[in-house]
């Protein structure tokens, strides 16, 4: 899967989880947290999406790769590729 | 027979915060509400084509859009609500009158500060000290010991009518103990309504209850009004599910219950002691008028009223204590969403007092009720000249009546289960007994019970 569909399917998530939020602007090798307001409790909810949509599991100690758009792409990439 | 992932008793605002959450995980919930309609203590009813709000007279916790990290932000977020859904409307500013000396205080933190600084100049300091305590304690820590508030807001605040002028509205709006509150409990209390303040959804309580039961429907939910339950279902300590009052079973893996935990101990099918319900309970009187308080001036949104020397938040020994209230308008939030001039006038209550009453004696204490919030009404706006158009006064038997809390206990147990959790594996608590009070606290408890308990299986994050 490519770069940009997989960011695509990652802001979706976003977009879903942080509705008041503009994430048109998002640069992708700044931390999300400080883009957006997102919490520990929002980060959950975006692992726990990752499974129910795509069955991926991010285990707790995995948690750190999720910190930037760029790091997210990185670290699920293979899973996508696996899963699908 | 059904089976569900967890079932949730009580569709007020804590069970149905609790139940989007599962649903949105794609949980087989089911709510089960025994009254036909929704809401709990947070509730509306309609009479003579007049819309009436029980429960919390306003919304705690306003923050401005996209202010980011508070508890209402936070809370919307978990739900998935936009801002804008709410139509949040600000109050004037709201005030504490007590003998000789009136605080009046609104969104911005600073009329408080100002109003302290000028009435208390001397408390000036100790004020700024309480400020910069409760800006850095850890609230929502579920594992904080409970401690007297009182006792701690007393090394600081050497002034003791000022203490209890700052006191009055956070014990009124949240205290299930009398005189005193946890400490974790007051600075939750007081962020929520000194620092962050109060404001109306368009309509009042029944948009955010329409809200929440829309989206949890959305989300896949189950929700069964009119279905009450005669009994939690354990086997060896373990809960697998619950008795309606019909005698349908239903099975369950999970189940969270928003009922109060000694209303839950009660209807536990293998003995479990249970701990006493709370003291304080209320009467509260809703008066409708040909004219609004803002036609006369009255901007005032709140007004916590006492006139004794020292302010008792406390179970009276009559049926009602009139030496203390809390007075409403709603119609002065920023924007006005009734036809008439409408007052809320609550006063605490003794419960077993008005439970004695028989019927005519009751109705006829409900009459002097209406006139000693008439009577009150008059003597803090002398200016409002207006004609009662109607009135309704619900009293501690009715809120057991329509919210099942024993003894009218609106606050519930002085004991709070913080973590959720009871003597019963899955069985689990929110709401009041959980111990985060008023809508949004309400609202808090079922998103990080459920979350605590029905999606990360107890694993602190």
């Amino acid at each position: 899967m490519d770069y940009q569909t997989l960011r695509k399917k990652i802001i979706d998530i976003i977009a879903d989880i942080a509705v008041d939020e503009d994430l048109s602007n998002i640069d992708d090798n700044i931390k999300l947290r400080e883009q957006l307001d997102l919490d520990s409790m929002d980060f959950l909810d975006i692992v726990m999406e990752l499974k129910k949509r795509y069955k991926i599991e991010v285990p707790t100690e995995d948690y750190l790769q999720l910190a930037t758009l760029k790091s997210c792409i990185e670290y699920l990439g293979p899973k996508f590729s696996f899963s699908s | 027979m059904t089976n569900y992932d967890t079932v949730i008793i009580g569709a007020g605002m804590s069970g149905l915060a609790a139940g989007i959450r599962l649903a949105m995980f794609d949980q087989k919930v089911c709510i089960l509400e025994r009254h036909k309609v929704p809401g709990g203590l947070n509730s509306y009813y309609e009479r003579q084509g007049r819309r009436l709000d029980v429960g919390l007279h306003a919304m705690t916790n306003f923050v401005r859009k996209g202010e980011r990290g508070r508890p209402l932000t936070k809370l919307l977020k978990q739900l998935r609500i936009p801002y804008e859904k709410l139509e949040l409307s600000q109050q004037h500013f709201s005030r504490i009158a007590f003998p000789e000396q009136d605080l009046s205080f609104s969104n911005d933190p600073q009329l408080l500060t100002a109003q302290i600084e000028k009435a208390f100049p001397r408390q000036k300091d100790n004020f700024a000290r309480l400020l910069e305590l409760v800006k850095n304690f850890d609230d929502v820590n579920l594992n904080n010991a409970p401690q007297s508030a009182k006792e701690k807001v007393r090394e600081i605040i050497s002034d003791e009518k000022l203490l209890e002028m700052i006191f009055c509205p956070l014990l009124i709006y949240g205290s299930a103990w009398e005189n005193d509150m946890d400490f974790s409990q007051f600075v939750i209390m007081f962020k929520s309504i000194y620092l962050e303040g109060f404001s109306r959804p368009k309509n009042g309580v029944r948009s955010v209850i329409n809200l929440l039961c829309e989206k949890f429907k959305q989300a896949g939910g189950e929700l069964r009004l009119g279905t009450g339950i005669k009994k939690i279902d354990i086997e060896n300590g373990v809960v697998k599910g619950v008795t309606l009052d019909s005698g349908e079973k239903i099975q369950a893996g999970k189940v969270m219950s928003s009922m109060g935990l000694p209303e839950t101990m009660n209807i536990v099918s293998e003995g479990q002691e249970s701990p006493a319900p709370g003291a304080m309970s209320f009467t509260e009187t809703i008066l409708f008028f040909d004219k609004k308080p803002g036609d006369e001036g009255i901007k005032e949104t709140i007004v916590f009223f006492n006139d004794n020397e020292k302010y008792n938040y406390q179970k009276p020994q009559t049926l009602c204590d009139y030496h203390s209230a809390v007075v409403c308008l709603p119609n002065n939030f920023d924007y006005d969403d009734y036809d008439e001039g409408v007052i809320r006038v609550t006063f605490i209550a003794n419960f077993e007092k008005w439970n004695e009453l028989d019927k005519q004696t009751y109705l006829q204490k409900k009459k002097e009720v209406c006139d000693e919030a008439q009577a009150l009404i008059t003597r803090l706006f002398p200016e409002f000249h207006a004609h009662l158009l109607y009135h309704d006064v619900f009293t501690p038997k009715t809120i057991t009546r329509y919210t099942g809390h024993f003894k009218g206990a609106v606050y519930g147990s002085t004991q709070k289960a913080r973590d959720g959790r009871t003597a019963i594996k899955n069985l689990f608590i929110c709401g009041t007994d959980q111990g985060f009070l008023g809508i949004v606290g309400a609202m808090l408890s079922g998103i990080s019970m459920a979350n605590l308990h029905c999606l990360m299986d107890g694993e602190k994050v």
